[in-house]
């Protein structure tokens, strides 16, 4: 096992290179740099070039970054000056990982349970309202059901303070904004999941051994069921981090998810470097993660990762 | 011998959007205790739905119980209700299935898969229970039990699942094991194997096995009676020695001459089938459900259905042509003194 994962952890490191080096070049693609402002002359934007070493060749300039960041540096932001890049993730991105992880939580617990009840209540009542409530959960984007939930439950009923301040209540309502659509997916995915496994033959055994429903779904169904929802948990996981940038703007979160984008269109050199490398290792790791659980969850795979045959 | 199940008269239907399928159409038959009793016909006749009615597991709905009764140990199991149903299933009647590559959880030990049953209905936890399972596995003769008892399904092969699948079955010591087709997804040097281990544990703890199978040599190695299953209905039943010597019906005539033979050489070196097909259950015909493929059917056998007539000690045959006014038939099957076995009956 832990060979397995040492082994992952260099493949991730090649990964990273491969991401760094491919936005690296794509960025310097883009035309301008970040010194557009035409207020600007000539001198001082030539003087500010040389400063953040733009000036030299573009090969130079990679062999620079990559050596850097090696040392574990991401440089300084360009936008704000004396800032260094890993300064403003580290007090940034503990927002958006607050608001990501409760939505991921939120999303499992509830995707699973209503996947599970709607399976075993195939096509009847309870089984047709989860199908209506995923379809407005994937349908409806956090951009409108955000305002909808701030107006409703923070303005009219006044249950929860409709931005993000230091108390944890205050994070309920983002978090569900952002955990909707991913609840949906989940519940989706393991209704139909949870169907397959019922139909499988070691249910009849479990039946046969004179099993309560219960017993049966609790010890034989929901193990083999919740495979495939692992598999999407990291992929799902990323994309709540880093879909939070509405759901951030909604509710004044100083997330990562705003620098994201603006970093882009300032043209921040090291901001986006240092933004894309984190936000893919923290892709990697959780994948890597999920694959880890996996492996306890399917004693087949268990075994093979030891070499097993 | 004592009667432990009685089957009397029993109505099994699908409701399917087509409309009411009735797979099972007035069935009756005894078991005894401590008998092997064989179910045999082809697919679609009912059997596997009349064996998983004496445990009803099948789904309720679509499928219903429209009449009759299966009295086991004198008491109408048709009426218990759900929870009556579990403290009988495991515990006094145990099923093994088909395929062993997929009755298995994957993602459960194979020890605790069989300590499961002895959980439910006996209340052993802990050492004791896995005593108990260990006791198993060593009854079904699974090398090194200590070991296989921690090990996942998908580290057995098929003959060693069929054998765990066994020994879940007969974990509590039921008074009836149902295996429904269990070698039929084994190959065949194995399926002697675990019919001669079911033969072994049969002797060993009391139990009465129906075995349900579309596979006269199974039936031959195994089997005391035998009831052939057509339609949804019982054509023919007897012990296996009337069944395979002294038939009296052209379906039993035509499964026997449909398997394939070392001992006697065909003219035109093929082997024989039933032509034709089975009848839709949708609609099941009034008369005989053979009758459109039968070479001997007569005009009454399409009208009405013939009524089980006693032609052997213990043997009843549904077919006209065993009405006195009938025209008498020859059974066309070419038997040996031999047993079917070694004649080198095998499969359908």
């Amino acid at each position: 096992m832990l060979k397995y994962i040492l082994k992952r952890l260099l493949m991730a490191l090649g990964t990273l290179w491969v991401i760094a080096t491919l936005t690296f070049f794509l960025m310097h693609a883009l035309p301008n740099d970040p010194f557009t402002d035409p207020k600007l002359k000539p001198e001082v934007k030539q003087a500010l070039r040389v400063k953040y070493g733009l000036d030299k060749p573009l090969s130079e300039q990679y062999i620079i970054y990559m050596k850097n960041i090696a040392k574990g540096d991401l440089g300084t932001s360009i936008k704000y000056p004396g800032r260094s890049v890993s300064d403003m993730i580290k007090q940034s991105f503990p927002k958006s990982f607050a608001l990501g992880w409760r939505a991921l939580i939120i999303a499992v617990v509830f995707g699973i349970f209503f996947g599970v009840v709607a399976a075993l209540n195939h096509q009847k009542f309870l089984d047709y309202l989860s199908i209506i409530i995923a379809i407005i959960g994937v349908s409806i984007p956090s951009i409108i059901l955000g305002p909808i939930l701030a107006y409703l439950f923070g303005v009219q009923l006044g249950w929860f303070p409709v931005t993000v301040d230091k108390t944890q209540w205050s994070l309920i309502l983002p978090s569900i904004t952002l955990a909707l659509s991913s609840l949906a997916t989940i519940s989706r995915l393991m209704r139909t999941t949870t169907l397959e496994v019922l139909g499988q033959d070691y249910i009849s055994t479990a039946k046969s051994k004179g099993l309560s429903r219960y017993q049966i779904v609790w010890k034989h169904v929901l193990r083999n069921a919740i495979m495939p929802v692992i598999t999407v948990l990291g992929p799902l996981f990323a994309a709540l981090i880093t879909g939070s940038i509405v759901v951030e703007k909604i509710f004044a979160v100083a997330g990562l998810g705003e620098y994201f984008v603006s970093t882009i269109t300032e043209q921040d050199y090291p901001m986006i470097m240092g933004i894309t490398i984190f936000y893919a290792a923290l892709i990697i790791l959780s994948i890597l993660i999920v694959d880890i659980i996996y492996g306890f969850i399917d004693p087949r795979l268990r075994i093979a990762g030891k070499g097993g045959k | 011998m004592k009667k432990i199940l009685e089957v009397k008269n029993l109505e099994v239907s699908f409701d399917t959007y087509a409309g009411e399928v009735q797979a099972v159409r007035d069935l009756s038959f005894d078991l005894y205790e401590g008998e092997t009793l064989a179910i045999v016909g082809e697919s679609g006749s009912g059997k596997s739905v009349t064996a998983k009615s004496l445990m009803r597991l099948n789904p309720e709905p679509p499928v219903k119980y429209k009449g009759g009764q299966i009295l086991f140990n004198g008491n109408n199991i048709l009426e218990y209700k759900e929870k009556e149903m579990q403290k009988i299933r495991g515990n006094q009647i145990g099923m093994i299935f088909q395929d062993p590559m997929t009755s298995l959880n994957p993602t459960i030990t194979v020890g605790k898969q069989i300590m499961e049953g002895l959980k439910k209905h006996q209340k052993i936890k802990g050492a004791a229970a896995k005593e108990a399972a260990l006791k198993m596995l060593k009854m079904v003769q699974i090398p090194n039990p200590e070991q296989r008892f921690h090990e996942y399904p998908h580290q057995f092969s098929g003959g060693m699942r069929q054998r765990a699948m066994i020994a879940i079955a007969l974990v509590c010591n039921p008074q009836i094991l149902i295996a429904d087709e269990p070698t039929t997804a084994l190959d065949v040097t194995i399926q002697a194997q675990i019919l001669d281990l079911m033969k072994d544990l049969q002797n060993k703890i009391k139990t009465s096995i129906i075995l349900i199978t579309h596979d006269l040599g199974v039936v031959a190695h195994s089997a005391q009676r035998i009831i052939v299953m057509y339609g949804g209905k019982v054509v023919e039943s007897g012990t296996t020695d009337e069944i395979f010597y002294h038939s009296k019906h052209p379906y039993t005539w035509g499964l026997l001459k449909s398997v394939p033979r070392l001992d006697i050489s065909k003219e035109n070196g093929r082997l024989d089938s039933i032509e034709g097909t089975p009848p839709d259950l949708l609609v099941p015909p009034k008369g005989c459900p053979f009758a459109d493929r039968c070479e001997h059917a007569m005009e009454i056998c399409r009208k009405q259905m013939p009524p089980q007539f006693k032609t052997g000690e213990n043997q009843y045959s549904a077919c006209w042509l065993n009405h006195e006014l009938a025209p008498k038939v020859e059974n066309p099957v070419e038997t040996t003194k031999k047993s079917p076995t070694q004649g080198g009956a095998k499969s359908l």
